[in-house]
């Protein structure tokens, strides 16, 4: 391969690193997004291209066989993933990102010790790559395991889980500064064991609808890794990338907190929420002095409205019921009502989950409002549609000091003339609070799971057409 | 200024750009953003080469590499590929 000059791969990365700053920027507007995504992708060519054109690569033969079955996995796994399994996927890359990040540094550890190019402060650079690409790795498989329902998605919480917690990253770093000072592979090996364990106990505490958080979390360790790595190889682009990934991912688990009124500390060591028994719905409804309502019912108010408002949540995801939303939304459309769908930053299992699930199913994202907007517009509506969504709807965090989400942003779902709430049981939120708005004289709910109610709407309104 | 410093230096700049860009960032577009600077981290790739790819490394580097190489690609492939298709999803409806 033709080789180019230090110089000439130093302005290569430069051109990529400003690539990747405008796919981000691209993503400012569903409408530029996609052409932020292939500019993301020339900037990842013109990278590994300059890469291997360097002088400082001379064997491809491995680098071909891993790129070639990496290459073919990924293609495949990324045309076949459904829609509501993105949670699981990108958890699982994010995994990937912290093993690679693992075995560049043990590599590059093997590599300078053979050409005796170690020092203290690269060993540090290394032991923190190590560190966090462990960390992202093990607690990314956690966080799979729960999305994918192999793992209990309850907190999973027992006495002294702080303490030991904090004794592992004390005794992780106690071996890595032994292992700067000293050069110790058996320091270095158990060092990278205890962060792999600590990854573990980090994130299995942690409940599964607090997910939004951890996904953004381990998105921004993941960058985190990259750039500490960058760090370890002088690579000035794997720096400016790491830091543009890292903020990306804080700046969600910020925004993610936010939208539940909790600090960042609260959601990774509270271990807040309990998982309640699921019981008979119908049953235990009217013990609570909640009113069910049919399908009928919801159709009657529905079909001659001027507005109904649908609040979609992570039920709707695990029914899949996305594109009988749609056909409900088109039913109704037909017979002139106004259809809007009410997103909560929190909604689902990761950040913006019901968007992707809704435009998925190929509903306009005109018809779909981020909660600041669509809040005032409640009022007005005849309907509002709870589709497995709970908390996010509980009029308690506005008015209830008492409550434990007490100050959450939520949606006034509760302010429509009519609400129903599709729902499987009883069963209280991830927050183990009693939904107040079942209470309200103007609520009902449709038990059932969201796609067969929707079908069912769907249904009774194509039977009844005008 | 030594090369350490000087990384420093460009580490906390871009967070700063980090923080303006992503700051912009569409709440709707949060999951393609997610996917897609998973996708960009990827870039350890560029660390795997050079690990993989130095002649006259002892075999272990060489494998562990090669692992590297694997993994990180199924990132940079799964990820762009998967980013355009939710995008690609996003973008249909504009009639």
């Amino acid at each position: 391969m033709m080789e180019i000059s230090v110089n000439a791969q130093a302005i290569a990365y430069l051109v990529s690193a400003i690539l990747f700053i405008l796919a981000l920027k691209g993503l400012t507007h569903p409408a530029s997004a996609r052409r932020g995504n292939y500019l993301a992708m020339a900037g990842m060519v013109i990278a590994i291209v300059a890469t291997l054109m360097g002088s400082e690569i001379r064997s491809y033969g491995f680098i071909l066989a891993g790129v070639a079955v990496g290459g073919v996995i990924g293609t495949v796994i990324a045309m076949r993933i459904q829609m509501t399994a993105m949670p699981q996927l990108v958890a699982a890359l994010h995994s990937f990102v912290g093993m690679a990040a693992v075995l560049v540094a043990i590599g590059t550890f093997l590599n300078k010790q053979a050409d005796g190019l170690l020092n203290g402060v690269l060993m540090g650079e290394l032991s923190a790559g190590i560190i966090i690409g462990a960390i992202t790795f093990s607690g990314s498989v956690i966080a799979f395991g729960k999305l994918q329902g192999m793992i209990s998605g309850r907190p999973v919480k027992f006495k002294g889980q702080h303490l030991l917690n904090a004794l592992l990253a004390i005794a992780t770093i106690g071996f890595a500064v032994h292992f700067a000072l000293t050069e110790s592979t058996v320091s270095l090996a158990i060092m990278t064991l205890l962060a792999f364990i600590l990854g573990f106990t980090l994130i299995i505490p942690i409940g599964g609808a607090d997910m939004p958080v951890i996904v953004s979390m381990l998105n921004s360790y993941s960058g985190w890794a990259a750039a500490a790595t960058g760090f370890t190889l002088q690579n000035n682009l794997l720096i400016i990338v790491g830091a543009l990934v890292g903020f990306s991912g804080a700046i969600l688990s910020l925004i993610m907190c936010r939208a539940m009124n909790r600090s960042i500390f609260n959601v990774v060591f509270g271990g807040f929420g309990t998982a309640a028994v699921e019981g008979d719905g119908v049953a235990d409804a009217a013990q609570k002095g909640v009113k069910s309502a049919a399908i009928e019912d919801a159709i009657y108010w529905m079909e001659d409205a001027n507005k109904v408002i649908i609040i979609p949540g992570y039920g709707m995801a695990v029914a899949q019921a996305q594109h009988s939303m749609k056909e409900l939304m088109e039913q109704l459309e037909a017979r002139g009502v106004e259809v809007k769908f009410a997103i909560h930053p929190v909604a689902g299992r990761m950040p913006g989950h019901m968007n992707v699930l809704l435009a998925e199913a190929d509903i306009p994202y005109e018809n779909v409002v981020e909660m600041d907007e669509i809040n005032p517009e409640f009022a007005t509506a005849d309907v509002a549609l709870v589709v497995g969504a709970n908390d996010v709807v509980n009029p308690a965090a506005k008015d209830d000091p008492t409550s434990p989400i007490y100050g959450m942003p939520v949606l006034d779902a509760g302010k429509a003339h009519h609400v129903f709430v599709i729902k499987r049981s009883m069963r209280p939120g991830y927050s183990g609070v009693e939904n107040r708005l079942y209470y309200q004289d103007n609520c009902s709910l449709v038990f059932g799971d969201a796609k067969d109610v929707s079908e069912g709407m769907v249904n009774q309104l194509k039977g009844s057409a005008h | 200024m030594p090369e350490t410093l000087v990384a420093l230096y460009i580490f906390v700049l871009s967070c700063f750009i980090g923080y303006w860009v992503i700051w912009g960032v569409t709440p709707s577009l949060h999951t393609p953003l997610i996917a897609l600077t998973n996708a960009i981290s990827g870039i350890v790739i560029v660390g795997a080469l050079l690990v993989t790819g130095l002649e006259g490394v002892g075999t272990t580097a060489e494998i562990i590499g090669f692992f590297a190489v694997l993994l990180a690609s199924i990132n940079v492939f799964g990820g762009f590929l998967v980013t355009n298709r939710m995008l690609a999803m996003f973008n249909k409806k504009k009639k």
